[in-house]
């Protein structure tokens, strides 16, 4: 019950989410698309062993968050939430894949940094101490925990700044066929009034019954569902005649005008260009090194 | 189970989506060609049917664990297979985008593996077959059950079965592929007997309410149908081939570009003086600083590395552990400027 009903207020959220006014939200669609795209392909065509390069890539959803006024906990929150396949899938790649393949030597920052705080007077550190050895499957399962924040992110900003409606009409510009689209649409706009019908019946039944929640008796349940059902199929009838009578022809139009317009090559154009730069240069290790010949 | 981005490489998320968007595109044109587009409202709903049916559990005894319906299958047997998958592709598509499951690039993957195998292979192959049009309404009870049963079963552990073909394929995890076999099928085996059940009891619910709309749904295939369907799932299987055939060449090459580029680094290196070597140094930053399995340093070149510091250890392939240093560095300050440049961003909005 409890699932249902928050289930509802956060569907409802994402949308209050989505329909934003901001510059970001009123972007041709498309060209979002377009960039997540583009982002979600650069950042899983690495390699398993690599976290570094992948680093760089959080410049896109922090600048778009911010960007668009989103809510960062909320998303975050629901990141988290999904995160159990990827994460039990990953956690056995430590298990496997024992092989050293990292050895971070940090005796000589140590060093310097002893030397530079004169906290002791030695002159060396004891060999050995400050060198740390990882395996191989621990990095790839934290390249596999960074591409999953990376993309799910990637993804639920697409949403969060577009709109389930908008990016529906990204799609049939792109060439995915009408019905499809039609029927997605369709999906959409019904899935919060039957989930409410659902937790309706499932109010109805935990009020008269005495074991409280929403886990009932499969006895129960298959009535249940099959109630469910019965009303979404008259239900449909019902609003097949009613969008027939108001000449229904097998598309939706939509009000809003779509623009591909100068911003959006824009918008484009520069986030390809930092994803390319990122795919192509080891900007962490490039920074890395100056400020370590910089400074040690 | 969803497949997740993470886990997906480049060339099988490709190759998925193509053979998705294929069937996609079939099953639309299928629709407007013969069902009209009377029927999309239709399929809509009952999309979204299965969310809000999802969204409520039964207990299941003993186990104290929960069940709900699955998809496919039941969609398969009231709207016919063609509308069936359309409407798993797009609640599928609803949930990767809406709540980001599963994730975009493993969409293909996530449609193919729930929408494919119950609506194109258990439908027509297993229940058609089992559940017949002219049997007396005892029996009728009987092969529905049965039939719902075994072919929910069969698409789940199908379902599963490619899950662990794309993860292996796509060479991200680590697991064997017989291990995360045994993992996936037992588990699937478990939630196909709860989704046979549970399809199977609503399917007669609603054949004992409303007989109507089964026979509807049954009658809406004609005969003629079915040499279509068999040459729909024979370019698919040839599709998986082919692409199962590319994915396995690219995952034996897992890389692409980084290892070809450590390869020609490493052989480049092995010939060349020592004039190349600055340039050299360069690609190797340019690269990645965490070598791959094939460049592990052995005990000797540690030994080496150890003894004479920075200098050495730029050399290659030692695990070089001063370019580790700037990389950890590196990567903690650039996480540093991302998040700075966000919240510089939210400042100039705020003030603004």
């Amino acid at each position: 019950m409890a699932n249902l009903q928050s289930n509802l207020l956060d569907m409802f959220y994402m949308d209050t989410i989505a329909s934003g006014e901001t510059r970001l939200h009123n972007l041709d669609p498309r060209a979002k698309v377009m960039t997540t795209l583009i982002f979600v392909a650069a950042v899983v065509s690495f390699d398993k062993y690599e976290i570094a390069m992948l680093i760089p890539f959080f410049i896109y959803p922090a600048v778009m968050v911010a960007w668009a006024e989103l809510p960062v906990v909320y998303l975050f929150k629901k990141m988290v939430v999904l995160m159990p396949f990827a994460f039990f899938i990953g956690m056995f790649n430590p298990v496997i894949d024992t092989d050293i393949i990292l050895r971070v030597d940090f005796t000589d920052i140590v060093t310097r940094f002893i030397e530079v705080m004169r906290l002791v007077e030695i002159n060396t550190v004891q060999d050995g101490i400050w060198l740390v050895e990882i395996s191989g499957g621990w990095i790839s399962f934290f390249s596999i925990m960074v591409r999953f924040f990376l993309t799910v992110g990637a993804a639920l900003i697409l949403i969060s700044i577009t709109g389930f409606d908008s990016v529906c009409v990204a799609l049939q510009k792109f060439g995915v066929p009408k019905p499809f689209i039609v029927q997605l649409m369709f999906l959409y706009r019904y899935m919060f009034v039957l989930i409410d019908e659902a937790s309706r019946m499932v109010r109805a039944r935990s009020l008269r019954t005495f074991d409280s929640g929403s886990h009932m008796s499969f006895n129960l349940f298959i009535p249940m569902i099959g109630q469910l059902l019965l009303r979404t199929l008259d239900r449909a009838q019902r609003i097949h005649l009613a969008m027939c009578c108001r000449g229904f022809e097998g598309h939706i139009n939509m009000v809003r005008k779509m623009n591909f317009g100068i911003h959006e090559t824009l918008f484009v154009a520069v986030w390809s260009f930092i994803f390319i730069m990122f795919r192509l240069y080891n900007i962490p290790v490039q920074v890395g090194m100056l400020v370590t010949e910089l400074f040690l | 189970m969803h497949m997740a981005d993470a886990l997906l490489s480049p060339a099988v998320g490709g190759t998925m989506w193509a053979v998705t968007a294929g069937l996609i595109g079939y099953c639309s044109k299928k629709v407007k060609d013969e069902i009209d587009d009377q029927k999309i409202p239709l399929m809509g709903v009952l999309g979204a049917f299965i969310f809000a049916a999802q969204m409520i559990n039964f207990t299941i005894p003993v186990t104290g664990s929960s069940g709900h319906l699955g998809g496919g299958m039941i969609l398969s047997i009231l709207l016919g297979p063609h509308i069936a998958f359309l409407t798993m592709a797009s609640v599928l598509t609803v949930q990767a985008l809406f709540f980001a499951d599963g994730g975009l690039l493993a969409l293909g993957c996530n449609i193919f593996n729930l929408g494919f195998f119950p609506c194109f292979i258990a439908y027509p192959l297993i229940y058609k077959k089992i559940v017949r049009q002219n049997a007396t309404w005892q029996k009728a009870e009987k092969n529905i059950l049965i039939g719902s049963l075994i072919a929910a079963i069969l698409a789940l552990q199908m379902g599963a079965f490619a899950v662990v073909l794309e993860t292996v394929f796509s060479g991200v995890s680590e697991l064997p592929f017989t291990t995360f076999l045994m993992l996936m099928l037992p588990i699937h085996l478990a939630i196909g007997i709860v989704e046979g059940i549970t399809t199977a009891a609503v399917v007669l619910f609603i054949w004992k309410a409303r007989p109507e709309i089964l026979n509807a749904a049954s009658s809406s295939a004609p005969i003629g149908n079915f040499s279509i369907r068999n040459v729909l799932v024979g370019v698919v299987a040839v599709t998986l081939i082919t692409g199962g055939a590319l994915s396995w060449f690219a995952s034996s090459n897992p890389d692409g570009l980084e290892w070809a580029m450590f390869k020609t680094a490493a052989v480049e290196e092995l010939e060349a003086p020592e004039g190349v070597h600055t340039s050299l140094s360069e690609i190797q930053e340019k690269t990645a600083f965490l070598p791959d399995y094939g460049f592990k340093v052995d005990e000797s070149d540690k030994e080496l590395n150890k003894e004479s510091g920075k200098e050495e250890s730029q050399s290659w392939p030692a695990v070089d552990s001063g370019t580790s240093v700037s990389g950890i560095i590196g990567g903690l300050l650039t996480l540093m400027a991302a998040v700075g440049i966000g919240f510089i961003f939210k400042r100039k909005k705020t003030n603004g």
